[in-house]
């Protein structure tokens, strides 16, 4: 997953007259822990912000296909050519899975999975900082595997209980094959880390060059950084739990500890744990470079989009098939 | 003819062990050679869901080369991932037609990959393994024997999945099945070598490894026209030569090179 990052235009916002009573009951709803279904009444900006939540989610799971893509036909061995495989297959499957939720919520405006798509393709709709930056050996294969799932994990995890019932089922599905990417990151990096000297530079160098986006992935800690969040709705409608750093922390305290056992380092001096405060100390990325990035201006979104566009339009005479066999039939 | 029970058995007579080894080669490679091609597909299929599907068949049928190889490392042969990865491709024995490109570009930039290709090769192949299966059940070499009834218990599903492709783009619409045809009368000239054994042809039929090449064409063919009613009226051709002699093409050398790549970028590794 994908936490919730910033999307641009505030989308359609449909000036609807919120009705009081009803806002009331559907908070007393969630305030208690019940579940909110496709077809109950839910404020629009609700609505509104799940369609971006879970689209985004979705279409950062396609796009984050891509990265490790590159190097499944490359994968070093049989056993991890089916390994690689059946991952990607996982992350295209749970783009599926949250694409279908995402629909559902977009009934109303009598828009489904194509216009998605478009907005992708467009620049509106924006996918991960993460799946924008380029996999350049073996061992970046590993690395998203292990820190780049690691933190989607994470981050998933803090919705596991979200008050949006088809999303929350989604997610206890998602997070349970996440566990599985986890370990599979973790036997590529394992290996690397136990190899030759050629494999501990190319996953020292690969840590190295993810660390930043690393970072990035949890969003900004507050609005002020990048000029607007919208974590603080998604707490108050129960979607998510914890702060953007929180959870950044959390991934710190999980992984930092790891990466240092197994005699890798980050590129950042400074960091530390500073025991009083309870906390990681770390060096800010970039968060300028973050804004850019999530524009579609990162090092890889164009040629990621570009194959994304091919493959959908290159594919058009099939899908035109499979739409007049539906109606022949 | 009698049953060679074990791989140590089948290494104690040279001209059976020269047999058995080349039907084993050209079932590993042809399998993974085409599974190599479904994995440049990932995520860019026509849809979605046709993505996962085709991934899980690739899967599987990447599955079925590490079988068909582990039974050669069996056999004396070296490591799996030896043959799959460091074999020159003059010993490499898959059909030609299944190591042909997917289309124009390659699959990290430009892929104008073609679906119509992928739809009828996966089809002619997967109906072709169907009869050649089927007929290695009744195989001398038990260890192979077994293997192929193993593998039969997934294959039907990807038949099936091809053959509902084929249908469905058959009777749809105008261009659908135009760019079907042209690509089933293109597998026509060249799907030819995959049908044949190879120089070893004869050993293979008399050592009972499995039927011979006549009457697996005649049962290949037979299946193929259960789908398609009009089958191209030319006859099968080799346009490339024969793989199971050793005969390639560049696109060979592509896959070979990117298969490889990391494998071959430290053979001390152990990945
Ligand atoms: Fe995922
Ligand atoms: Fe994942």
């Amino acid at each position: 997953m994908y936490n919730y990052l910033e999307y641009g235009s505030s989308g359609d916002s449909r000036g609807v007259v919120e009705d009081q009573e009803k806002y009331d009951q559907f908070m007393a709803r969630i305030e208690a822990g019940e579940k909110i279904e496709a077809d109950d009444w839910m404020p629009e900006d609700y609505r509104q912000g799940l369609i971006k939540l879970i689209s985004m989610h979705g279409i950062s799971e396609i796009m984050g296909a891509l990265p490790e893509k590159e190097w499944t036909p490359k994968a070093p061995t049989l056993k991890r050519k089916l390994g690689i495989m059946a991952k990607v297959q996982d992350e295209m499957g749970h783009g599926q899975l949250l694409l279908r939720v995402a629909e559902d919520l977009m009934k109303p405006y009598g828009k489904d999975r194509g216009d998605i798509i478009e907005d992708m393709l467009s620049g509106d709709l924006k996918f991960h900082n993460v799946f924008h930056m380029p996999t350049k050996t073996w061992a970046d294969a590993g690395m998203v595997g292990w820190l780049v799932d690691g933190a989607a994990i994470i981050s998933q995890t803090n919705m596991l209980d979200a008050s949006y019932g088809p999303y929350q089922r989604a997610l206890q599905r998602i997070c349970q094959e996440e566990v599985f990417h986890a370990q599979h990151g973790e036997a590529i990096i394992m290996a690397l880390a136990e190899g030759t000297d050629y494999q501990r530079e190319i996953l020292q160098e690969s840590l190295n060059r993810w660390w930043p986006s690393l970072l990035m992935f949890f969003g900004p800690a507050s609005a002020e950084t990048t000029g607007s969040s919208k974590q603080d709705i998604m707490i108050k409608y129960k979607i998510r739990k914890s702060s953007n750093e929180e959870l950044r922390q959390a991934f710190l305290d999980k992984y930092l500890p790891r990466v240092f056992s197994l005699d890798l380092t980050v590129p950042d001096e400074t960091v530390h744990y500073d025991e009083e405060k309870e906390q990681w100390v770390y060096q800010q990325p970039d968060w300028n470079e973050f804004k850019q990035i999530i524009k579609n201006k990162g090092p890889r979104s164009k040629e990621r989009l570009r194959l994304r566009e091919i493959a959908y339009e290159n594919n058009r005479w099939v899908r035109q098939a499979l739409a007049a066999d539906k109606v022949g039939s | 003819m009698t049953e060679v029970l074990t791989a140590e058995e089948a290494k104690k007579d040279a001209a059976y062990l020269t047999a058995l080894k080349e039907l084993i080669y050209q079932l590993a490679d042809d399998d993974f050679l085409i599974s190599f091609r479904g994995s440049e597909w990932l995520g860019l299929a026509p849809h979605i869901e046709e993505d996962v599907a085709f991934s899980s068949i690739t899967q599987n049928t990447m599955g079925h080369a590490f079988m068909f190889y582990q039974l050669l490392e069996d056999l004396g042969e070296g490591e799996i991932d030896m043959l799959a990865h460091e074999r020159h491709p003059s010993v490499r024995r898959n059909g030609i037609y299944l190591e042909k490109k997917n289309g124009e570009g390659n699959y990290l930039e430009e892929p104008y990959y073609d679906w119509a290709l992928t739809v009828v090769r996966n089809f002619l192949y997967e109906t072709f393994k169907k009869v050649k299966l089927e007929a290695i059940t009744k195989s001398s070499y038990k260890p192979l024997a077994n293997i192929a009834g193993k593998v039969l218990m997934e294959q039907p599903y990807h038949l099936a999945h091809w053959k509902i492709w084929m249908k469905q783009l058959l009777n749809s619409t105008e261009e659908a099945r135009e760019r079907i045809e042209a690509r089933l009368n293109e597998a026509w000239e060249e799907f030819g070598d995959v049908l044949e054994y190879g120089t070893q042809a004869t050993e293979i039929e008399h050592f009972g490894l499995i039927i011979g090449e006549d009457e697996l064409k005649e049962r290949w063919i037979n299946e193929v026209s259960k789908t398609i009613e009009n089958l191209p009226s030319t006859p099968i051709g080799k346009k490339y030569g024969s793989g199971r002699e050793g005969e390639h093409t560049e696109d060979l050398d592509q896959a070979l090179n990117t298969l490889s790549e990391v494998y071959m970028s430290d053979k001390e590794a152990i990945w």
